[in-house]
């Protein structure tokens, strides 16, 4: 076990590496010269270009400029924003807030989720399937950027229930309404997973012996089936959370909420190397760290999964 | 000179960001709500704004956040009344030249910086100086570029051969000269622009501190910036302008897109709004009722020729473009596509620029398919009988593009189709590069409100904003004769003469003037706008709660 | 949006069952045979097949549909729907769009540029993924560290990132550069499910059994491994395909989707959210065949999952 989690760690470095210089790369290669946009309209000044391109490195080649990004990475720089902004600065902003945004998200995917899926693959093919059935699809078929203007405008001007923005970043009232949107799709994912595992597991051998040897009803749902349905629902949070955390580009924006999606979305539209890098490093130890303990978890639900 | 202005720098590259708004002095009308409520001096509003993308220097400010936040904080030498347009003096007691070559500036006294610092000749020539430096990477240093000594301190290559520019002399504390190193006969024009502000001797002695907590000498002093969220600035009780704030001050909040700022506005979680969205545009008016604001701006939108391809040379290619030009119904789009957002444009200046000149475009503005058809014939016809127009995909600019490619289509049946490009850089950098081939979207907003900004900057020979290419000898001839004019009456008649030039070769399509469509919230009233879109900030009116 | 993309991804372990189930007596008849007589007795089966068959003709000929064309436009018709001019049938029956262009019309020749990319992105993120996933399942080893590692740092990935820079090494976007973008970034999702599944599978008794008869490689894998892992990767490819159209949606959304001429349901629906409140319409009809269409690929996916799953029999 301590092997096993000391491997996985291990392997976590040239993963961490990998990512960082593949995106590093790609925002190398976006077309457009960030340093002369600053002008706007009019011809970028040479020398101002010049030395503001040597500020941040720019004048030199990528395979200069990514190991230079690493060292001082390791030295807990990492790096400004066009603006003169530290991007540790930026970071600092913008994770607490969207950390919130995606556990509050987090937590309506599993209690509404899993509740939808329960309810779906307990009663395979009556009324509350069908229902279930009509609502992921639903949720799944319509573009989140059209679930969140429409939830948006029903609960905050129609109904006036709430805001139809975020004005405070920070209040977990007002990030509820944006956290259902952007766990809608998880939701849905959760939902049909439990389904079909529920569904798959009812008939296994195990849950005839339960009920053969004639125990309650309720533990053998809560014992076996769901202890045994979980994994694969398991796998899809473990690894969702990072994906929330990552992925609100479109719901930060409708609702305005000043999180890592903005922040990301702004950087990469300013080719900002550094602050997408940082965010997207970040990320990708959170998800790496999720996805360590989801496999962790699994030798919990199964016993017959062992980690030498 | 070049000019682009924080407004388009916005349009192009801000998150979502919407269309045009520029950044500038005041000017316009709007409507009042009317209402009787009563006012409270010190109470404060919200404005729609965005994240500054750099720190809060004048000479640093391209794009529409920061800008905006700046020319609340300084006061320069002089402004553009907001009702009027006019050029008005505020720290300058008189600025005149008898060359249009050297200019003396004489300053008022009892203005001071919001830490008391009296404002000083001193104060403008240091801070000319430091900006126009190329070691201070300022993004506003072109704007010096005028004044005699500017290589100096701003050499192509290389470091500085010396601090401060030859062409500024300091005579006392309240008298400096200017001398250019060509004449410009509207240069006081160029002074209302914001990096022609004065800066505080605090400021030279830590700049990046000083650029999160900026001291100016304008209506509003600076409070707090809280990053992503949000600028505060309160009334300054010792401003020396003709201006004085009459609220308590403004909190610049930042938007993540229009949409999400026009919910906040029907809730009046926001106050003041700066341009509507276009999901918005169809009910703005009915949601908003007299609190909706519909009026002019200094801004115009085109599609340029890449006059540098074959295609678009030869001698009766002009009849081409004119035809072309004809054949999109202006009228129609504006009032149906942009939801009457835009006014159809009949010439390059818009209205309510000094120099405007209704109908210069003549017919060809106007829509006749017929003859359309014919001019196009005439000129020997689209090379390959297909057009592109390049745009950025991130302005809402697609809705229109189609819009016009669908009327030139059906007009003429020349096939149109848009060519957007994912975002304002990159679309910058296929313009710049003179890579584009047919015709690309050229919005202009005015750095100051002159026909010499909309005209010498885009379409003299070599200009900087020239992205089409264009040059004309004629053209070229009336510009220069209108910048060595003696007054500004004479540089605006040259000026319009070298427009109906534009008219002959069509170097260009104008479409439609800007408007500034926008609101504010029940909280507030006589909320105005000027002619650069800017909401009057000084004028505003809270209500009392 | 990575919202989309990363989570359809990020589906799971092992959606099929554990290991104990053993394998029914084999009967002669082959898998996919009985499969197939399973099917065609399964009403949901049928009526998704339907709507797909006719899904692939509106594809193949949407003007065997309308005689209008999706880029005719006459701004008179700026925003008209179908209550403006009272009468409900022929090209203007669903309305016009801001542009005066016919909606019905759009949203069938839309149709093609939504079906392929969902279509093709789902087969070559099924194929490539399911191939790498399944093999780094199997043999584990250094090719599983590979594959795994691999799809780790595509996670980091912003697709707004990904999807700028493969289509910003074409000139002209088309519904292919977007499959390319789509599919270069979605693989490692389904190889990640794919390999979970594997992973239990190939514990199961019935492996063991087969390799003790001395069965090959390919034999196992293909007799032995697939039918059995296959539901998942099943699952989550259906639920994809109707998420890669959305996704399609997304990318107009933020201005790197597929452009003019090209119509497409996602351009359509992405134009339609500025006017979601004045003309709903607008948004109406390319939603509701979007959802229509995933629709009919969930109800197939479930029906060919039951229909393939040994232990449903």
């Amino acid at each position: 076990m301590g092997r096993y989690v000391a491997r996985r760690l291990l392997q976590m470095i040239p993963v961490f590496l990998g990512t960082t210089f593949l995106v590093f790369m790609m925002v190398y290669s976006l077309p457009g010269d960030p340093i002369k946009a600053m002008f706007g309209d009019h011809a970028a000044d040479p020398a101002t270009v010049a030395h503001l391109k040597h500020q941040y490195h720019l004048d030199m080649p990528w395979w200069q400029h990514y190991p230079l990004y690493v060292w001082q990475l390791l030295h807990g720089d990492l790096g400004q924003t066009f603006g003169g902004v530290d991007v540790s600065q930026v970071l600092s902003q913008a994770f607490p807030v969207t950390i919130r945004l995606a556990l509050l998200a987090f937590v309506i995917e599993i209690v509404v989720g899993l509740g939808l899926g329960l309810l779906a693959g307990l009663r395979r093919g009556k009324v509350a399937d069908k229902l279930v059935l009509v609502f992921t699809l639903l949720v799944i078929s319509v573009p989140v950027f059209v679930i969140g203007y429409i939830c948006s405008t029903v609960f905050g001007i129609t109904l006036a229930w709430t805001t139809p923005t975020v004005q405070d970043s920070n209040n977990l009232g007002q990030l509820l309404l944006p956290a259902f949107v952007l766990a809608s799709l998880s939701l849905a994912y959760v939902a049909r997973l439990t389904r079909t595992s529920l569904v798959e597991n009812v008939r296994a051998d195990y849950m005839r012996t339960a009920m053969a040897k004639g125990l309650p009803r309720r533990r053998i749902i809560v014992n076996h089936l769901l202890r045994n349905s979980l994994i694969p629902v398991v796998t899809f949070l473990g690894t969702d959370l990072g994906a929330l955390m990552g992925g609100a580009i479109v719901t930060e924006g409708i609702f305005n909420v000043q999180g890592v999606g903005n922040a990301l979305y702004r950087a990469i539209r300013a080719s900002e190397g550094p602050t997408v890098v940082g965010i997207v490093s970040v990320l990708v130890i959170v998800y790496l760290i999720s996805s360590l303990l989801v496999d962790l978890l699994y030798a919990v639900l199964d016993p017959r999964i062992r980690y030498a | 000179m070049r000019g682009a202005t924080q407004a388009k720098w916005a349009m192009a590259a801000a998150a979502v960001a919407l269309a045009a708004t520029a950044c500038g002095g005041n000017a316009g009308s709007g409507s009042g709500s009317g209402s009787n409520a009563a006012v409270d001096p010190k109470g404060t509003f919200s404005y729609q704004s965005s994240e500054p993308q750099n720190p809060l220097q004048p000479a640093n400010a391209m794009e529409v956040g920061g800008g905006r936040i700046i020319q609340s904080i300084f006061k320069g030498l002089v402004d553009y009344d907001p009702a009027t347009g006019k050029i008005r003096n505020q720290v300058a007691d008189s600025i005149t030249t008898k060359d249009s070559k050297t200019w003396t500036v004489k300053l008022k006294s009892g203005w001071t910086f919001h830490n008391g610092e009296p404002v000083t000749a001193h104060s403008f020539v240091d801070s000319w100086n430091w900006s126009a430096n190329v070691k201070n990477n300022q993004i506003n240093s072109f704007w010096f570029s005028d004044i005699k000594g500017y290589s100096d301190v701003h050499p192509d290559k290389g470091d500085p051969k010396s601090d401060t520019m030859s062409g500024l002399k300091v005579l006392d504390d309240h008298t400096f000269t200017i001398e250019l190193s060509a004449p410009v006969s509207y240069y006081e024009y160029k002074l209302g622009y914001s990096a022609f502000s004065p800066l505080p001797k605090a400021f030279f002695t830590d700049p990046k501190k000083y650029g999160q907590q900026p001291i100016g000498d304008g209506p509003y002093k600076f409070v707090k910036w809280e990053h992503n969220k949000g600028v505060t600035v309160a009334a300054y009780d010792k401003y020396a302008g003709v201006d004085k704030p009459k609220n308590g001050g403004v909190f610049f909040k930042v938007e993540a897109t229009g949409e999400a700022a026009y919910q906040e506005l029907l809730s009046n979680t926001l106050d003041v709004m700066d341009l509507v969205p276009a999901s918005a545009l169809a009910t703005y008016k009915t949601d908003l009722g007299s609190r909706a604001v519909d009026q002019p701006q200094g801004a115009i939108q085109a599609i340029s020729f890449a006059m540098y391809n074959k295609d678009w040379q030869g001698k009766d290619k002009n009849l081409v473009r004119q035809g072309l030009s004809m054949a999109i119904d202006r009228d129609t789009i504006t009032k149906t596509v942009l939801q009457g957002s835009r006014q159809p444009a009949d010439s390059w200046v818009p209205p309510g620029v000094a120099g405007y000149k209704a109908g210069s475009c003549g017919d060809a503005c106007k829509y006749d398919p017929a003859k359309a058809k014919e001019l196009i014939k005439q000129g020997g016809g689209v090379p390959g009988n297909k057009i592109t127009i390049l745009y950025n995909a991130d302005g809402s600019h697609k809705e229109w593009v189609d819009a016009v490619c669908n009327s030139i289509r059906q007009a003429t049946g020349v096939d149109c189709t848009g060519d957007p490009k994912p975002d304002f850089k990159t679309a910058r950098d296929i313009i710049t590069q003179k890579k584009a081939t047919s015709l690309m979207r050229s919005g202009w907003v005015q750095d100051y409100p002159l026909n010499a900004n909309f005209l010498k900057d885009i379409y003299v020979s070599g200009a900087d904003a020239n992205d089409g290419g264009y040059s004309s000898p004629e053209f070229d001839k009336l510009a220069h004769a209108a910048d060595k004019a003696t007054s500004i009456d004479e540089t605006v008649a040259l000026y319009q003469q070298a427009e109906a030039q534009l008219a002959k070769d069509m170097p260009s399509i104008p479409l439609w003037y800007y408007k500034s469509t926008t609101g504010y919230s029940t909280s507030v009233q006589n909320v105005k706008y000027d002619s650069f879109g800017n909401p009057v900030f000084t004028q505003v009116e809270v209500k009392k709660k | 949006m990575p919202d989309v993309i990363e989570k359809e991804a990020a589906v799971p372990g092992s959606a099929s069952a554990p290991a104990t189930a053993p394998a029914k007596a084999g009967k002669p008849r082959s898998l996919w045979s009985d499969a197939w007589r399973d099917l065609r007795r399964n009403p949901f089966f049928v009526v998704s097949a339907a709507l797909i068959l006719l899904l692939v003709v509106i594809t193949l000929w949407p003007s065997l549909f309308t005689s209008v064309g999706p880029r005719d436009a006459d701004l008179q018709h700026h925003y008209l729907g179908a209550a403006d001019y009272g009468h409900v049938f022929g090209a203007d029956w669903f309305g016009y769009d801001g542009q005066g262009r016919s909606i019905y019309a759009r949203v069938l020749y839309g149709a093609r540029a939504s079906v392929i990319v969902g279509l093709c992105v789902t087969a070559f993120v099924t194929v490539l993924g399911g191939l790498l996933g399944m093999l780094a399942g199997y043999f584990g080893g250094w090719l599983d560290t590979l594959v795994s590692r691999l799809t780790d740092i595509f996670f980091g990935i912003p697709l707004l990132l990904g999807c700028l820079v493969v289509l910003n090494a074409f000139t002209h976007r088309t519904v292919w550069t977007v499959v390319l973008a789509l599919g270069a970034l979605g693989w490692t999702q389904m190889a990640r499910v794919m390999r979970g599944s594997v992973v239990t599978v190939k514990e199961a008794d019935y492996v063991t059994a087969a390799k003790a008869l001395g069965a090959g490689t390919t034999r196992i894998l293909l007799r032995h491994i697939l039918p059995n892992a296959i539901a998942p990767v099943i699952v989550v490819a259906t639920i994809a395909l109707g998420g890669y159209i959305s996704t399609e949606a997304t990318l107009s959304y933020l201005g790197i989707g597929l452009q003019d001429p090209t119509v497409s349901w996602g351009i359509d629906i992405s134009s339609a959210q500025n006017v979601i409140r004045t003309a709903p319409h607008v948004l109406f009809f390319p939603a509701g065949m979007l959802s229509i269409t995933v629709l009919a690929f969930i109800m197939l996916g479930d029906a060919v999952r039951d229909a393939l799953d040994p232990k449903l029999r």
